[in-house]
This record gives C-alpha cells, sequence and structure tokens, in this order.
C-alpha cells in the first residue's frame, strides 16, 4: 500500500449512483492517469453521504472539502486545479444565501446531525474491512465475547434503553431477555432488513454503506441470546446491499470473525442471506419468518411470539437493521454515553430519511426529541421555492399526517403517538400546499389495498370499502356521512386486524381527517378541491382577456372539446372534457386557469345522466 | 435447463424463493412457466399449489412471459409527490404500451413497483438491476433511447 497525498471520497450510495456517481469514477481513473498522478490520489467508493438532492457528492481529504452536482465534465477541473495547483474548485461548492460552504463540516445540512449507525457510513469504503476495524470496528464485539457473560449483554442493552428502530419502538433487550431465558437446542437471529415503507432508505444505506457493522451488531445479539445462527433477510429491490452484506459475511468468515469459536469464547456463529421477492407484509415479523419458510408471507397472530415460536418453532429474535447499527457503538461508547442523548423515554438518536417537497432530501441522524422544524427547516433546508409548508407524514403508510401546529413537537415514539402519528422507520415525507390531503389519504390507502395479504378480512375487505369512500369523495359523488364512516371503518380495522400493516393502514386517513376535516367536508359539500389536485373536482377555463387565439390548446386537446376562432378566442366545452391537462401545458400566454370545484355544466349535465338512470330503473 | 438450476440448490422447502428467482433471472422471458412449476413440484417433493401460491403472492414473480428489459417504475409517494405520474405517461408513450404489458418487440415489459429506496432523488425506476433517479419526461426518452440502441 503507497501513502498518497490525496483522499477522494465519492459517495455511492444508491442516491448518487442514480445520478451518475459511477461515470465520474470512472472518469477520475481516466483523468488521474492522464495527468500521470495515479499515484497521489486515494479514490474511495463510500456509502451514502447523506445529502441526496446534491448528488453526486464528494469529499476530498485532507481538507475535507465538499463538492455537490458533480458532473464527468467537472472533472478535469477538480483534478487540474484543486488535486495539482491546490485550488478548490469554488463554483462546485455549496452556496446559499451568498455564504460558500467549503469544506463538510460547515454545510448546514450536517450541522445538527450526530451520528451513531451512521457514523461510518459516506466515510469509509464499504468493501474494506480493513477500514471498518480501522474506525473501532470489531472492537465492541471482542470485548463482549470475552469479557462479558450473556446476560450482562442483555442488562447493558438495558441500560442504553435501545428501542427498535424498525417502527413498534419496543425496548430490545426485553426480546433479547426472552431469548436468552428460553431453553432450546437451537435459537435464531434476524436481521429485518425488508424495507418496504415507501419514503425510508435508512435500511438500505446502512447494509450498502457499513455492512459490517449489522454483522457486528447482528453477533453481540446472537452471543446475548445463545443464537448460532443469523439470517439477514433482505428485500430483492435492493441487490446492490444483498452484494455487500454478502460480502461482510465472507471477509469476516476469512478474518476468524464469523465461524467456530470466535476468539476462543467458545461461542460460534454462522449468518446467511435471505432474499425477499417484493411483498411489503414481509416486514411483519411472523410474515418475514414464514417467508423464509418457502412460504407465502402471511402474518401468523401472536402470541405465541417469535421469541417462544419462530423460525422452524424455534424461539427467534427479529431485529431492525439501524437497531443492529447502534449496538457496536452502545458497547464501544458504554450504555450512559448512549443513553444521555435524545429523550428519557426514546434514548439516543434515530436516522430518519427526508423526502418530498424539501430542499435538502436525503439521510439524516438526529437525537431523539429533535423539534420538526429544526429536521425539516434547519437539516432539511425548508421547502422548494417559495413554496409553503404544509403537512409532514411520518411513518410511510402506517403513520400520520402532522401539520404546522406540530413543528415544534419533539420527534420521539410517544409524543408522535400521542398525536397520531408514529415513527415508523423514519420516513419523513414533506409537503408544501399544493399537495391534497384527501389524495394523498387516498394515495396511501392504494397501497395498503394493494400490499394487504388478504389473510385476515377487517384489512382485505374493510380497506377497501375506505378506499372505495374516499374514490367517491375525491371524484364528487361523496355523500353526508362519509367522514364518520371513515372513521368507524377505520377505528374498527385498527383493533380488528391480524398484524401491524392492517392495523396502523387507516393511520393516514384518520389522521388527515383529524387536521384536515375542512378539506374533506370541501370536497363532500362543495365538491371542490382546492389544491386542484383531484382532477373530477376542478376544471379548466381559458381567460378570454389574455387568449390570443392561437389555437395550439384546440389542436392538443384528444377530446376535441375546445372550439373557437382567432376573432372569438377559445373555450372549453366542459362536458366532453377529460382533465388531461394538454391545453394548460401548451397555452403560450398561460390564458388557462385551474379553477377549483365542478363547473355548472357538469352538474347539470351529471344531474341529467343520474335522473335518466333512475327513470330506467324505475322501469 | 429447470432440472439443473433446481440441482444448485438443496431440495430444501425454505430455498424455493430462491428457484423461483433463479429460473426467472435466466429464463429470457423473464417468467415462471408452468413446466418450470412442474420440475420444482418434483425436485421439491411439494405440490404444486403451494409453488402456484408461493409464486402468485410475490409481487417480483411472473407467470406470464415479460420483455426482455423489465422497467419498475416506483410508485410510492415521494416519487408521486415529485411527479411520477408525468414519468409513467410519458413511458407509456413512448413505448405504446400499458402498465404490466410488453412492447411487439419483446424488448420492454412496463411494470410499477412499491418503493425502491431511493426516496432522495425520486422519481425513479428501475430497468433490470440498475436505478436512475431524478427523472425527468425528457431523461426518460434519452434512457429508453440509450437502451433501444444497445439492442
Amino acid at each position: 500500500m503507497s501513502l498518497k497525498h490525496i483522499d477522494l471520497l465519492i459517495c455511492c450510495g444508491s442516491g448518487c449512483i442514480s445520478a451518475g456517481a459511477l461515470k465520474i469514477k470512472e472518469r477520475f481513473h481516466e483523468v488521474l492517469k492522464k495527468h500521470h498522478a495515479t499515484n497521489e490520489v486515494n479514490i474511495i467508493e463510500t456509502g451514502c453521504m447523506g445529502p441526496c438532492d446534491f448528488g453526486p457528492v464528494m469529499v476530498i481529504y485532507p481538507e475535507g472539502i465538499f463538492y455537490k452536482h458533480v458532473t464527468p465534465d467537472d472533472v478535469e477541473e477538480i483534478v487540474s486545479e484543486h488535486f495539482i495547483k491546490g485550488r478548490p474548485v469554488t463554483r462546485l461548492m455549496l452556496q446559499e444565501e451568498e455564504k460558500t460552504f467549503a469544506v463538510k463540516q460547515d454545510v448546514p445540512f450536517y450541522q445538527k446531525q450526530i451520528k451513531v449507525a451512521l457514523e461510518n457510513c459516506g466515510y469509509i469504503n464499504p468493501e474494506s474491512l480493513d477500514e471498518y476495524i480501522a474506525t473501532g470496528g470489531y472492537e465492541a464485539l471482542g470485548t463482549v465475547l470475552t469479557q462479558k457473560t450473556p446476560q450482562d449483554v442483555v442488562d447493558e442493552m438495558k441500560a442504553s434503553g435501545l428501542r427498535g428502530r424498525g417502527g413498534g419502538g419496543f425496548p430490545t433487550y426485553i426480546k433479547w431477555q426472552m431469548v436468552h431465558d428460553n431453553k432450546a437446542d437451537q435459537k435464531y437471529i434476524i436481521c429485518n432488513a425488508d424495507e418496504g415503507d415507501p419514503g425510508a432508505f435508512m435500511d438500505r444505506s446502512l447494509l450498502e454503506g457499513d455492512p459490517h457493522r449489522i454483522l457486528e451488531g447482528m453477533m453481540i445479539g446472537a452471543y446475548a441470546m445463545g443464537a448460532s445462527e443469523g439470517f439477514f433477510y433482505i428485500r430483492a429491490e435492493y441487490p446492490l446491499a444483498i452484494k455487500r452484506i454478502k460480502m461482510a459475511i465472507a471477509q469476516a468468515k476469512d478474518m476468524g470473525l464469523m465461524g467456530e469459536n470466535i476468539f476462543d469464547s467458545g461461542f460460534s456463529f454462522d449468518a446467511e442471506v435471505r432474499t425477499g421477492a417484493g411483498a411489503f407484509v414481509c416486514g411483519e415479523e411472523t410474515a418475514l419468518i414464514h417467508s423464509i419458510e418457502g412460504e407465502r408471507g402471511n402474518p401468523t397472530p401472536k402470541p405465541p411470539y417469535p421469541a417462544l415460536q419462530g423460525l422452524w418453532g424455534k424461539p427467534t429474535v427479529v431485529n431492525n437493521v439501524e437497531t443492529f447499527g447502534n449496538i457496536p457503538t452502545i458497547f464501544r461508547k458504554g450504555a450512559k454515553w448512549f443513553s444521555s442523548m435524545g429523550t428519557e423515554k426514546s434514548p439516543g438518536t434515530k436516522v430518519f430519511a427526508l423526502t418530498g417537497d424539501i430542499k435538502n432530501t436525503g439521510l439524516v441522524e438526529v437525537p431523539m426529541g429533535t423539534t420538526l422544524r429544526e429536521l425539516i427547516f434547519d437539516v432539511g433546508g425548508g421547502m422548494i421555492g417559495d413554496h409553503k409548508f404544509k403537512a409532514v407524514q411520518l411513518g410511510g403508510p402506517s403513520g400520520g399526517c402532522l401539520t404546522v401546529e406540530h413543528l415544534d413537537t419533539g420527534v420521539d415514539y410517544e409524543s408522535l403517538k400521542e398525536r397520531g402519528s408514529m415513527m415508523g422507520s423514519g420516513g419523513v415525507i414533506v409537503m408544501n400546499e399544493e399537495k391534497c390531503m384527501v389524495n394523498v389519504a387516498k394515495f396511501f390507502m392504494d397501497f395498503c389495498v394493494e400490499e394487504s395479504c388478504g389473510k385476515c378480512s377487517p384489512c382485505r375487505i374493510g380497506l377497501k370499502q375506505m378506499l372505495a369512500i374516499l374514490d367517491r369523495i375525491t371524484s364528487g359523488y361523496g355523500r353526508e356521512g362519509d367522514i364518520e364512516e371513515l372513521q368507524r371503518l377505520g377505528e374498527s380495522i385498527s383493533k380488528l386486524s391480524l398484524c401491524g400493516l392492517g392495523q396502523t393502514a387507516p393511520n393516514p386517513v384518520l389522521s388527515t381527517i383529524r387536521y384536515f376535516r375542512d378539506e374533506y367536508e370541501a370536497h363532500i359539500r362543495d365538491r371542490s378541491c382546492s389544491t386542484k389536485v383531484c382532477k373530477d373536482l376542478m376544471h379548466f377555463q381559458i381567460d378570454k382577456d389574455k387568449c390570443i387565439g392561437c389555437s395550439l390548446c384546440a389542436r392538443n386537446c384528444p377530446a376535441h372539446c375546445i372550439t373557437g376562432s382567432r376573432e372569438e378566442k377559445y373555450l372549453i366545452h366542459q362536458v366532453e372534457c377529460i382533465k388531461c391537462g394538454n391545453c394548460f401545458d401548451v397555452c403560450p400566454v398561460k390564458a388557462i386557469d385551474k379553477v377549483p370545484g365542478i363547473h355548472p355544466d357538469t352538474v347539470a349535465h351529471r344531474a341529467e345522466l343520474s335522473k335518466a338512470v333512475n327513470h330506467y330503473e324505475d322501469l | 435447463m429447470y432440472k439443473e438450476i433446481c440441482a444448485k440448490y438443496a431440495p430444501n422447502k425454505d430455498n424455493l424463493i430462491y428457484i423461483l428467482h433463479d429460473i426467472q433471472d435466466t429464463h429470457p422471458q423473464h417468467y415462471v412457466s408452468s413446466e418450470a412449476v412442474h420440475e420444482i413440484s418434483e425436485y421439491l417433493t411439494l405440490p404444486e399449489n403451494h409453488i402456484y401460491g408461493v409464486l402468485t403472492f410475490y409481487s417480483m414473480y411472473s407467470t406470464t412471459p415479460r420483455g426482455k428489459n423489465i422497467i419498475r417504475l416506483c410508485e410510492s409517494p415521494p416519487c408521486y409527490i415529485k411527479g411520477s405520474y408525468n414519468i409513467l405517461r410519458k413511458l407509456k408513450t413512448l413505448l405504446g404500451v400499458g402498465v404490466g404489458e410488453t412492447t411487439k418487440d419483446g424488448n420492454f415489459t412496463l411494470e410499477l413497483c412499491a418503493c425502491l429506496g431511493v426516496c432522495g432523488n425520486a422519481p425513479v425506476m428501475m430497468i433490470n438491476d440498475d436505478v436512475y433517479g431524478d427523472l425527468s419526461e425528457e431523461k426518460v426518452e434519452d434512457i429508453i433511447d440509450k437502451i433501444r440502441g444497445r439492442n
């Protein structure tokens, strides 16, 4: 290994790869070769650095210069200016409000973050075991195996107060203690990486960016409960994560960190990777276990809990990726250090995935109890453009919407639950004032209907009914009492469903009714969608004063419902209009407006139709 | 061919999902045929109905032939908020097929899928194993053209 002057860390998380990071890496190799500088620069492919919106991003050490939105065409300049002449390229740095942020630690996005699980993500090469060890990796496993009894480990977990990061927030030590106390010839530990929550991608980033950490966390858990075999259940949609974790397992085995009698402690452990095949419900632990067994991923009633009867009937613990990601650091730095962060009931930090209409989308880690305002406006940089913040959906399709009045709520398990939302796996979908909450709720419901496994009737039939009502509300056929019916259905589905999917699926609808009831009422009573998102509850209109009579709209109308002439200007015949929006897009003078509410012509037409139907039925 | 694929795995029920993945990935039309199901059933000594039960439960498997390149557009809320419906419209017109359909030349199948976990770069689609992010209508046209040119 030769010592090189410059370390070039290129983010190769899935986000940056999709933005072209690999092409940039190749280009660097070419350009460095051309300048005969290959021996001067270490090109390191790291995991996700966090700010996906800036992608592709890179950090250059020793100074820690942070470049964003790099394209292959910028590579030549970086090499010749920065690497050779020592003059960093200012135009690629983050510039906000006339300030330039040259180095990574000054970038506002990183300011309020404390990285525990994400400590190494974006900092080391995930495919190198040496780099992981150099940052203190496997130190915790060594200490645990050689100096602690399994019960000590469980006690330390209890002291840390770590709660499951997958969504439920169940204290991790309780699961471990249960399996520890169960006597059985075989026990299993499973890492749940079936991350299905739309808007959450921390598990993927952790597995891709720091696979050894997850493996180490799993092994500490396995030792505590006496499991000799572990499984990583990873979604098939994450091919890179599967590859990286397989590689980590092979490296650990080679190094003797895994296998028989690890560190002469008498503890043996082996792990395997299992993949899913596209089923959201497999994130539920009993469904996941069935999927590993080669069955349909249907959940089964609890009890018996997996801790008693899990995989192949043996005591099993299922922990989330991020939970495992916290464990090595807890044992290296101590339970006290960990519980000093966050809130009393929810200690530590949490990884959030910021998405939606927010400036800095990406992956962040902040202490529990950080307010939504800090998360969205300080770390996330606020809303895109001049838009106003309207709502935030936490916890994916099982979570709930929160509004402006909750911005100062600290994010932890309890306070979110009190307000009708939930932590979930940490997906934060931010929405601006252009989003229709009824439509958003319908969208989430559609997702849950699609993903319901169909085993229990409240979820299979009930959710479909809720969707039907939402459908009718958004298409202008809502009735008085629909809101109450949605609430009644939602509450019974929550109580009666078999697994977490059904129990939480009504949350988006219930929480939007709670905070945006007026929008539901406007949809039903006034047949109007103020955000003009619901196509059936808005119409297009041509402003005759602005119209220049160019006929572009008429020529682009697939329904041929726009008529007129240069002199008379153009007119949309509302009854025939299919609301495709072509005219709106092509009008060169922006003479076409979107107007909330159904047009009176359409109302009259609908009334006539229903009269005809009634007449036909009477016959 | 199916026998050889099966033989790569121990004849245990828990290998069923991997055998199905392998068979589907190896088949030029990316699907699991009824002959394959029959072979697996014999190999694992499982009834065919069990195999069909698993096969049709998971959304990534197909029991009908599909195209050479499988386009999976993310239909999750973060992508929806960032306008995935426009991308879908564009894909439909570009390829001349609807969701779940294959182009006449057998080159593309258009599918929708649940979250791909690249929400920071929404809207996103996956073509085979490659993820494409920050999609715009122009970008989609470019990507499709490139793949068409490759074949």
